[in-house]
């Protein structure tokens, strides 16, 4: 139990990240916006946080600001693919480049500063039960808002006429265009919310995670986040369930060289990036699943004509 | 006639685009419990026109009274609060969602799925349209799916009713069902604008006709009074050329067999192909009609090659074994093809004419020399194909996609026809093209099997089929039928076998 | 009132070559901004940028230096891109290449031959080959989605060029440091001129470009390519095996972007390093795009990306500017880019028509 529970509770914090980053792409594509900038929304959103929480001292404030500096970068995004119809996948790219030199730059002088990390908050008396109170009651508080996010995101597509507009408007956005939809305004909405949430992944790693800043912290989260979505073959639970595996993935790396396994530290290093690579392979294998799955008009330019 | 009696009036309507004028001073009127048809080919301006009823265009000229007071349609959304429901000839559906979902999306106001749910029951009960509200769309048929939008109108309960070209995706059984439920309705009260080139439904259904001609209202007839050649006459304004047949009993040698074809669905969403046989000799045009989904596309990915069979003696194009062989070798062996899709299948629309030329023509035209393309003879090719074909284009240089669909379409059968193909396998020939340029295609098309070649004509038109082909035959869920000279079938024979069933007590001659 | 976007009945032929102009200019406004928001002198800095690194004879040759391997990826990935295919892990194949470059140096240490620098361009090039092969493999047989598993696969090669810096290949001699033994001269590229650091793999990139040219414009394979990409059902109506285009880009793809690994190794580094590029392989994708998919316009967008690096170079050491304004600024190139395409379709229309139709 002393190695276990510890294990485990990083694994929460490792996989958080991920989750935010994957709610927030898993709205942006059901509404058929493929956002490949999600590794720069969330460096930004890392850096954005850390300067935040370096001036104000206060994590709200930081949360906050991360989530902004994410939703300008998904704003940025959008304005070229809706409005100028710039296509998808190198919009995407283009967003990752600059928010990687972007935040480089902003973090110049933030490097070798450390912040002691965003309070956790633990539930008097249930977080003194044993493990269980360790385990579930006694984290950071973007923890469980992470949580309530993956609700939120369920209860939203499944049982809100929004989120039945949103996916109607992945599935065919010239027919929600036929029936008087505003595309265009659906999917700025949910390409906004993606870029928030991918703010608050990264600000999550710089502020709970590993409180500092390092250039490209994000060290290719934000794509395994991309990965995430399509491993959940765009489900919200499988989200919960993916982010959580990576998070486990992440740790084994972290404490094989304590258990003493004889491996490399760049060949566990690797084991992320490996994973998400069989995962695609496995998911992607039944092409019949991922076309009754995926929204149908994901990643194409929409053309409003009379 | 008193205008206060019309629920629907409109007088002048005029719309222009860019260079056309698609709408010039039209007026049409509705009452209650009217069927009424708009007639017209393609391009005539009928779409044009109610989609400014339904508040999708603007009018830039011209009045619309509603219940005899004027009225502005500014969107689809203010039509339904009049009353004015339309189902479209491309069903706006969600394929990944339910039937209710869908409904549910098309209506204005939020109403909770399952009080939804039991309201479609009901007016699938009451107008014979039957439907399961929790189905998801992909699962259903083309006549499903057309279901859908008319439960979806009739939930509004309409005053008027607008159809656009309901039956192109129907059997002729289908279109006797819906018949049914349209009287009913005009019936109970409602007006029915019916929109439609067809003239035999026309005649068993509507009771007036507004005919367009190039934009303008040619006359307003009371259709009991007006035979189907009098109203082909008001639509066409001159008399087409009809098309010469060859006899029967000269055809040649068999050009193209397949023999028992399998062809396992691409994916869930897809149709398998089961137990193919087919014939078609030299200077024989056969066709195969269906509805559409039921696997014509994949019969035709699966006789040019662009999925290989499962053995070599499947597919023989004169004899030779072909199954296993791609298009290109398939090509070489005197096969070309026209696929239904012609933007993105059948041409790249972001390619010039000269290079969407050398696309299909390469090896048969001898258009590349040592392994570069011979691009001043590609440009030949294409300029000759442009000129041959009649091909409306400022040039060779522009892109395929800024074509008219019937310019395209001629660009790309003469690209195939101007190899002089042994066998042409053609799907939807003349679909979306206008008559003029539709008789042009039929016509090349009778030649080409003329001239020795073995021409198959996939096509939902059926008055198209029973026009050109010398045999034909249905396919249905995969399945092809038998077929049956076409001089001894009739159109509800075709609609048997359309839908699955055998003709009974048949002896005929299948060959 | 902002003007609007109306549909031009077929793309413009002057727009496709004015837009990186106009997006070249737009993104020298943003960085007078950028430099007035960091309180430096947008004209001093411009010039330290795009002006001081070029205007000697060692600068220019600097800058064909850097400009090499963004040339060579940035032709090779312009076809993948034409194609559908997007190969954004062209970093992967290049420290693939180069780890696989730099190996066969190594083990031809201190021997004398014309016949190393051949097996290393080979290695080079079958290195990025193999690792590019993955990505096509998993892609045709799987179905994986190439932009993720190429981009995980760029990670994946960094962190065993790090292990092999720090292992097998580490020099004996080096006091423990993550590095390999520095090449013999056999194993270095030969320089086009004594004084200067240009090396025959700016011709190399040269030969490519015009090699890549003639593909994309006259062969069946570029052709292929082009119908490919624009619409794959045309693609395989002509009888165009998708599986057979995704195989083939991706393998050029990587095997250029392995060839300029090695060239980098064997060329200014001389020697293997944790890190052997500064993000070539993802700046590529930029030269790719500035240059509209073609070879040609791969090579002048190839030394105006190469310029952005010498200048960020230029900038830190006469303004201690952090080097990220390179990065920041090839992102806003890019931006700018996609945002002028729009006038490719589009033109401006700066008054409502009349009788504008409803839109959303």
């Amino acid at each position: 139990m002393e190695i276990l529970v510890p294990a485990l509770l990083t694994i929460i914090t490792a996989a958080t990240p991920l989750l935010f980053a994957a709610l927030g792409e898993l709205i942006t594509e059901k509404s058929g916006v493929l956002n490949l900038g999600v590794e720069g929304m969330m460096v930004m959103g890392a850096i954005i946080g850390f300067v935040a929480v370096h001036y104000s001292g206060s994590a709200f404030i930081a949360v906050i600001a991360s989530m902004l500096a994410g939703g300008v970068m998904a704003a940025i995004f959008a304005l070229l693919v809706l409005r100028f119809h710039a296509s998808q996948v190198p919009t995407g790219l283009a967003l990752t480049i600059f928010g990687i030199g972007l935040s480089a730059l902003i973090g110049q002088s933030m490097i070798g500063i450390a912040y002691e990390g965003i309070p956790h908050v633990s539930i008097p008396f249930l977080s003194s039960i044993p493990v269980l109170g360790a385990l579930l009651f006694s984290h950071d508080l973007l923890v469980y808002f992470s949580l309530v996010m993956v609700f939120a995101v369920y209860y939203f597509l499944n049982k809100t006429r929004g989120g039945l507009i949103l996916r109607a408007i992945g599935d065919s956005h010239d027919a929600a265009h036929a029936m008087g939809y505003s595309v265009i305004r659906v999917r700025l909405l949910a390409t906004l919310f993606g870029g928030a949430m991918a703010g608050l992944g990264g600000a999550y790693l710089s502020l709970a995670y590993s409180p500092l800043w390092v250039e490209q912290m994000t060290a290719g989260r934000g794509w395994i986040a991309l990965a995430l979505v399509v491993f959940a073959t765009w489900r919200t639970g499988r989200v919960l369930l993916g982010a959580y595996l990576f998070g486990g993935i992440t740790i084994l790396q972290l404490h094989a060289q304590a258990l003493g396994i004889g491996v490399p530290a760049q060949v566990m290093s690797m084991l992320p990036y490996l994973a998400t690579v069989l995962v695609l392979v496995l998911i992607s294998r039944d092409l019949g699943k991922i076309k009754l799955n995926a929204p149908a008009s994901l990643g194409k330019a929409f053309h409003a004509s009379s | 006639m008193n205008e206060a009696d019309h629920l629907i009036e409109l007088k002048g309507m005029t719309k222009t685009f860019p260079g056309v004028i698609a709408n010039e001073n039209v007026d049409l009127a509705l009452r209650p419990g009217e069927v009424h048809a708009l007639l017209g080919e393609n391009g005539a301006g009928k779409s044009t026109l109610v989609k400014m009823i339904y508040g999708i265009l603007k009018p830039d000229a011209g009045d619309i009274l509603f219940q005899g007071q004027p009225v502005i349609i500014d969107s689809p959304a203010h039509a339904r609060e009049l009353g004015i429901a339309m189902v479209f000839q491309h069903f706006s559906l969600f394929d990944s969602l339910s039937v209710v979902e869908n409904i549910s999306l098309g209506m204005d106001k939020d109403v909770p799925m399952e009080t939804l749910a039991e309201e479609i029951r009901e007016i699938s009960d009451r107008y014979g349209l039957p439907l399961d509200p929790h189905r998801y769309v992909y699962t259903l048929s083309v006549g499903e799916r057309q279901r859908i939008e008319i439960i979806r109108c009739l939930l509004q309960q309409p005053k008027l009713l607008v159809m656009d070209e309901p039956t192109s995706v129907l059997t002729p059984q289908e279109v006797q069902k819906l018949f049914v439920t349209l009287e009913r309705l005009a019936d109970e009260g409602m007006a029915i604008l019916y929109i439609s080139h067809k003239l035999d439904e026309i005649k068993a259904l509507c009771h007036h006709a507004t005919i367009l001609r190039l934009g303008k209202k040619v006359a307003e007839v009371n259709v009991d009074d007006e035979s189907t050649s009098s109203l082909a006459a008001l639509m066409m304004g001159e008399d087409l050329a009809t098309i010469v047949k060859q006899d029967h009993g000269s055809y040649g040698e068999i050009r193209l067999q397949v023999e028992g074809l399998n062809q396992p669905a691409f994916d869930s969403t897809g149709i398998s192909l089961d137990e193919i046989h087919l014939d078609v000799r030299a200077g024989e045009v056969v066709g195969i009609a269906g509805v559409a989904g039921n696997g014509q596309d994949e019969l035709l990915r699966a006789l040019n090659g662009e999925e290989k069979c499962q053995s070599h003696a499947c597919i023989m194009i004169d004899g030779k074994h072909v199954g296993l062989l791609d298009p290109n070798a398939r090509r070489k062996a005197g096969m070309a093809s026209v696929p239904e899709k012609r933007l993105g299948h059948g041409a790249v629309p972001d390619m010039d004419l000269v290079d969407n030329a050398f696309m299909t023509a390469f090896h048969r035209m001898g258009l590349l020399a040592r392994g570069l393309i011979n691009y001043p003879k590609t440009r030949q090719f294409a300029d000759k194909v442009i000129e041959e074909y009649s091909v409306k284009t400022p040039g060779s240089h522009v892109p395929a996609g800024s074509l008219s669909g019937g310019n395209l379409q001629k660009f790309i059968i003469g690209r195939e026809l101007h190899q002089s193909p042994d066998i042409l396998i053609v799907s939807q020939p003349t679909w979306g093209v206008d008559a003029g340029a539709a008789q042009t295609i039929r016509q090349a098309l009778r030649e080409l099997a003329a001239n020795g070649a073995a021409v198959l004509v996939i096509s939902q038109d059926l008055d198209e089929l029973m026009e050109i082909t010398d045999r034909i035959g249905a396919i249905c869920g995969g399945r092809l039928s038998r077929f049956y000279p076409t001089s001894q079938m009739t159109i509800e024979k075709v609609g048997l076998l359309m839908a699955g069933v055998s003709l009974e007590g048949d002896s005929q001659d299948a060959a | 009132m902002l003007p609007k976007l109306a549909k031009r009945p077929t793309p413009s032929r002057f727009m496709v070559y004015l837009s990186p102009v106009l997006a070249l200019f737009l993104s020298l406004l943003a960085g007078i901004v950028l430099f007035l928001i960091m309180d430096v002198s947008p004209w001093t800095a411009l010039h330290a940028f795009f002006i001081e690194p070029i205007s000697s004879a060692y600068g220019l040759s600097e800058l064909a230096v850097k400009a090499t391997p963004l040339i060579l990826i940035g032709v090779a990935l312009s076809l993948g891109f034409k194609a559908g295919v997007w190969n954004i892990g062209a970093e992967g194949q290049l420290i693939v290449g180069g780890l696989c470059g730099g190996a066969v140096a190594l083990y031809f240490y201190e021997q004398e031959g014309f016949h190393i620098i051949p097996l290393m361009m080979l290695a080079g090039v079958f290195g990025g080959m193999a690792w590019a092969a993955i990505v096509a493999f998993l892609r045709v047989k799987f179905n994986a989605n190439e932009i993720l598993t190429s981009l995980m696969l760029s990670y994946v090669a960094g962190l065993w060029l790090n292990l092999m810096v720090h292992g097998p290949l580490k020099d004996p001699e080096g006091f423990n440091f993550p590095e390999s033994r520095i090449f013999s001269d056999s194993a270095m590229l030969p320089l086009l001129h004594e004084d200067y650091r240009l090396h025959i793999g700016f011709l190399l990139a040269l030969v490519i470009v015009g090699l890549g040219w003639i593909l994309i414009s006259r062969t069946l394979l570029g052709y292929q390519i082009k119908v490919s990409g624009a619409a794959p059902a045309a693609g395989e109506h002509a009888g165009f095996s998708t599986a057979r285009i995704i195989w083939v880009t991706l393998l050029i793809g990587g095997g250029v972007a392995g060839l300029a690994g090695m060239i980098e190794v064997s060329g200014p580094i001389g020697q293997l390093l944790p890190s052997i590029s500064p993000g070539y392989g993802f700046t590529a994708i930029i030269v790719a795009y500035v240059g509209r998919l073609h070879p040609v316009g791969a090579l002048f967008a190839g030394l105006l990306l190469a310029l952005t690096y010498l200048g960020g170079e230029t900038a830190q050491i006469q303004l201690n500017l952090p080097v990220a304004v390179t990065g920041v600024f090839q992102g806003l190139l890019l931006f700018f880019l996609l945002a002028c395409d729009v006038l490719i379709h589009y033109r401006l229309q700066f008054k409502q028509p009349a009788l504008a139709a409803r839109g959303a």
